[in-house]
């Protein structure tokens, strides 16, 4: 699960954009993490979008993936957004409070 | 004589109609492997998507606390079983036989983490009780932890 295939990444201006496809648990958020990391450090954009349409199961660990995201893209200035977020991510992110925390946009 | 009908109809209802055993080593790609076994269990049942969503979920969540937290990435073994009665509840049981928790209540408390990098939710319990009816844990600390999760499957007619 994540390989390099299955993450997508696209850069265009101070917008980085990050597709994964597949299923996020505490075995892929991992790979997941470590790519997302590297790409933004990288990268240094402005806005960091993670697309989340294509992703078909998250649990508790997707949800620590993201928490840790927002604090890292806080850390260097950069704004992230959450896409294409299906309505069962959406109820994971609101059983923590985390909802309030992300901007959603319907599609990347 | 009616009660007598009724006490008999619910126990027939309590009657497990299917049973699947499941060992696995305490290894992270193995959460995905519960979860796709479990499901396919379940699809006899003709579960919702969303009642099979939930359920997998929940193995997923109890398996990851087996490999994160009971043998802390040291390995062991998980023991899974689920039970399928003629009611249409589910039953399934996740055991490890890891460090065990010391203060259960604790650990069942929404956004509650040992884990110090940020990168850990604290909600796997929490998501476990909203997808399913009932979440017990019993746990002794150097012996392990089982928990055991209810949830009732819609019949087609109630959908």
């Amino acid at each position: 699960m994540f390989g390099s295939s299955r993450i997508t990444v696209t850069l265009d201006g101070g917008t980085l954009t990050i597709s994964p496809r597949g299923e996020i648990d505490h075995h892929s958020a991992r790979i997941l993490r470590d790519r997302i990391d590297n790409e933004m450090y990288l990268n240094r954009p402005a806005i960091l979008i993670l697309d989340l349409s294509g992703v078909d199961f998250m649990d508790s660990s997707g949800l620590g993936l993201l928490l840790g995201r927002y604090q890292r893209a806080a850390e260097i200035g950069c704004a992230l957004k959450l896409a294409g977020c299906s309505a069962r991510t959406k109820k994971i992110l609101e059983l923590s409070g985390a909802d309030k925390l992300f901007d959603f946009l319907a599609k990347a | 004589m009616k009660q007598k009908k009724n006490a008999s109809s619910a126990g027939a209802g309590r009657r497990i109609i299917n049973e699947m055993r499941l060992r696995l080593p305490a290894s992270s790609v193995n959460e995905g492997v519960a979860r796709g076994t479990v499901g396919a269990f379940l699809a006899q049942l003709d579960p919702t998507v969303e009642e099979l969503a939930d359920l997998k979920c929940v193995v997923s969540e109890a398996v990851t606390n087996c490999v994160v937290h009971a043998y802390g990435g040291r390995g062991g073994a998980i023991y899974i079983t689920v039970r399928a009665r003629a009611d249409r509840e589910v039953e399934l049981s996740v055991r490890d036989c890891g460090c065990g928790i010391a203060d259960v209540a604790e650990a069942m408390r929404p956004m509650f983490t040992t884990d110090k990098s940020g990168e850990r939710s604290g909600m796997g319990f929490a998501v476990m009780q909203a997808f399913a009816d009932r979440v017990r844990v019993r746990s002794e600390v150097g012996k392990g932890t089982k928990v055991t999760v209810t949830k009732r499957l819609s019949a087609a007619g109630e959908r």
